[in-house]
């Protein structure tokens, strides 16, 4: 180790890779993977989140969790955001595409994708 | 991309527990199921929560599986890291009457709430075979500090103004031993850190140095840094294989990042590591006995002064200084000595860990800020006493400390209170006894213990506690009289006085503090000759409860020396001549018909 700035390289690499467990991220992204999330595409979807989420450097403030089915399996996969105690956005038939598009313009710029949702699904 | 972090205890508990297997097996369902690419397992140091071992948590979610078997890891892996169900029947529930919707997180169970962790902060956190996860937790950050800020002369203040102590047992500030070697001259000075943890019962060290050994090296070139020694030695038993094995992984990577070895961060101080080995004599846990081992010789202690930081190593100023004390000096470092201060009573400042052991249903390890109180930690984070006993005492310590009872157990614990009452800090042992101990029997325990482990050099210690230990075993057979209690006591003070080094010092101390406090017993086994708690078998008899007996004849035809004898379907009867007091009956008769008293 040659200098400080050696260290803080390490440290800030790895830093983005055990954040994981320490359990301060506000905003929680929950991705259905039951057997029917599962068999509609919800495995790419939350690796699409997992990714998008740590290329937009949110990995401090959103974490990524599965859950299981919450009985609604015809618009699986569904993916639900919950910030705080009781924002709670739920994005049907999701693909990795609309993923992306959701850490974009909800995660990181506050503004939650309104077509998406399952109020204009149910429409 | 990882999405998942699964954490698995690789502390000796848990890997007795098979834990190793379990990851294993993990690994290759991960595999199986095409996870390997999305859930990492890590292996960490131990989490604390020993007696639910194997444990296990899956993050982010932080679910906190406990009693983890090899069988469970297809459902774990299937339903929880698949399909994102949590496995409800493992998860860890304080109370088995909750459901899942009342589960605590682990950091809100009682067990943790409490706990404040600075020395242990990174067991069970992070993997201790990888250098650049203690990094992301701010490693090193504290040496480089040290090495490109201040002066020698500005770490020894820093560490004077934190208040830290020695926390190996007997309490000396950390900051005065390293002032004292600093201010002698020599061309060669050595820092020791003392891992050679031998008190039955504590196994704090241990786990420090499976979970977090990154945090000892740091400390220990910045305790070079602060003397001027570029050479350390680290004496770790052979016992803990794990605890050697990750040491050593440690070194090779920190020499391999340039944090031990010549002009570390680009400055002029060089500082290289090497680990002994000790082959687990107790008294090499004493300072000078374990320079003497480094040093090639036989592991005996000598007289001080002239004391370590004068004269030590190979004759050269050094010091020593515990695992637990050298894992909170990064920290020291990090946060200032003011927050260090903050924390703790007037003379004992931080926190302490203590290994629960014994009659206690969390066993494990918690660090708690000193000046807590042994109720706080036995009942509130230990759980309390298990199947519905009576708490008598708790021994901390280990052979050198005393035992402290239920009158005390609002007594703050700090360095002093704990010796004003005849225990002592010792390295955190904390065996927990309740009413089914006999308090005679459990000195003759820790003096067994110490007879068998003193080195023999000093006559006091030697022959002393051999002395003490015939008296003892005469009184729990039942032999002794009131004057032995009288003549027990004057030794004790005889060995206490005149022994070399501190574990004929201190190894008195179990037979002291019964005296004191459990006067009680040894008088009812002198003068009653009998043992309160039915623990001393030459001091019971058995003997059949004619109501409850049936003539069943089992425990009769049970009985090895033919001592129960009796007709068929009348009342035995036990000839307390003929009977060895093995229990055999006892186990076999279905009416509890036999009671030993």
């Amino acid at each position: 180790m040659k200098s400080l700035e050696e260290l803080a390289k390490i440290r800030e690499r790895m830093q983005n890779k055990v954040i994981l467990r320490e359990g301060h991220a506000s905003t929680r992204v929950a991705v259905g993977m039951a057997t029917c999330g599962i068999a509609a595409g919800a495995r790419p979807v939350l690796n699409a989140f997992v990714e998008e989420v740590a290329n937009q450097n949110l990995s401090d403030k959103v974490t990524v969790s599965q859950t299981g089915c919450i009985g609604m399996c015809r618009f699986e996969p569904i993916v639900e955001v919950f910030e705080g105690d009781n924002e709670r956005v739920t994005y049907v038939k999701v693909t990795p595409e609309m993923a992306k598009e959701i850490v974009e313009k909800h995660l990181k710029g506050g503004k939650p994708i309104a077509e998406y949702t399952i109020g204009a699904a149910e429409k | 991309m990882i999405r998942s972090h699964v954490l698995i205890c690789g502390g000796t508990g848990c890997t007795s527990g098979g834990s190793v297997a379990i990851g294993d097996k993990l690994q290759q369902e991960l595999n199986r199921l095409g996870l390997a690419e999305e859930i990492k397992i890590v292996r960490t140091g131990c989490f604390g929560l020993c007696a639910l071992g194997p444990v296990m948590i899956v993050y982010p979610e932080g679910t906190f599986y406990s009693r983890v078997k090899i069988e469970d890891v297809t459902d774990i892996a299937e339903e929880h890291l698949l399909k994102g169900r949590i496995v409800e029947r493992l998860v860890y529930k304080e109370h088995e009457e909750l459901d899942m919707s009342q589960v605590p997180a682990l950091g809100e169970t009682n067990f943790y709430k409490t706990q404040l962790r600075v020395a242990l902060r990174n067991c069970g956190v992070i993997d201790p075979e990888n250098i650049e996860e203690y990094i992301a937790m701010d490693g090193y950050q504290a040496l480089g500090k040290v090495l490109t800020e201040m002066t020698p002369a500005q770490v020894i203040d820093v560490m004077k103004a934190s208040g830290l102590r020695g926390r190996g047992g007997a309490g000396f500030p950390t900051g005065m031993k390293w002032q004292f070697a600093a201010a002698n001259e020599a061309d060669q000075k050595y820092v020791v850190c003392n891992a050679d943890e031998g008190d039955p019962g504590a196994f704090m060290d241990r786990s420090i140095l499976e979970g977090d050994p990154h945090a000892v090296l740091e400390a220990m070139a910045i305790a070079g840094y602060a003397i001027g020694a570029s050479k350390g030695y680290i004496y770790v038993r052979a016992e803990y294989p794990i605890a050697v094995s990750r040491l050593q992984i440690a070194i090779d990577q920190a020499r391999e990042y340039g944090l031990l070895g010549e002009k570390i961060f680009g400055t002029d101080f060089s500082f290289d590591c090497e680990i002994r080995l000790g082959a687990g004599a107790f008294v090499c846990g004493e300072e000078t006995a374990l320079l003497t081992s480094i040093e090639g010789n036989r592991g005996e202690p000598r007289n001080k002064p002239p004391f370590p930081a004068n004269k030590g190593l190979f004759g050269k100023p050094t010091i020593i200084n515990n695992v637990e004390t050298l894992a909170n000096i990064p920290q020291i470092f990090l946060k200032g000595a003011d927050w260090f201060a903050s924390m703790g009573t007037e003379d004992s400042k931080g926190t302490k860990v203590f290994a629960l052991g014994g009659a206690i249903n969390n066993t494990g390890l918690v660090e708690i800020p000193l000046g807590t109180t042994l109720r706080h930690i036995i009942y509130d984070i230990g759980g309390g006493i298990p199947n519905g006993r009576q708490f008598k005492a708790v021994q901390t310590g280990g052979p050198s400390g005393g035992c402290i009872p239920a009158s005390m157990l609002d007594t703050p614990i700090d360095y002093a209170n704990l010796t004003r009452i005849g225990a002592m800090m010792g390295s955190g042992g904390m065996i927990v006894t309740d009413d089914s101990t006999c308090m005679v029997d459990f000195a003759r325990f820790f003096l067994d213990f110490t007879v068998d482990e003193s080195c023999g050099k000093c006559t006091p210690c030697r022959i002393g506690t051999r002395r003490l230990l015939e008296l003892l075993n005469k009184i729990t057979e039942g032999n002794g009289t009131i004057e032995d209690l009288d003549k027990l006591e004057e030794l004790c003070n005889y060995i206490k006085g005149n022994s070399l080094c501190a574990l004929g010092q201190t190894a008195p101390n179990p037979v002291l503090s019964t005296l004191k406090y459990f006067r009680d017993e040894y008088e009812a086994h002198v003068v009653e000759k009998r043992c309160p708690a039915g623990v001393c078998k030459k001091l019971m008899n058995y003997y059949i409860v004619p109501e409850n007996c049936r003539g069943c004849t089992a425990c009769a035809r049970k009985c090895p020396v033919g001592a129960i004898s009796g007709t068929v379907k009348e009342p035995h009867t036990i000839d307390t001549a003929k009977c060895i007091k093995c229990g055999a009956c006892i186990e076999t008769c279905k009416f509890n018909a036999i009671i030993k008293k």
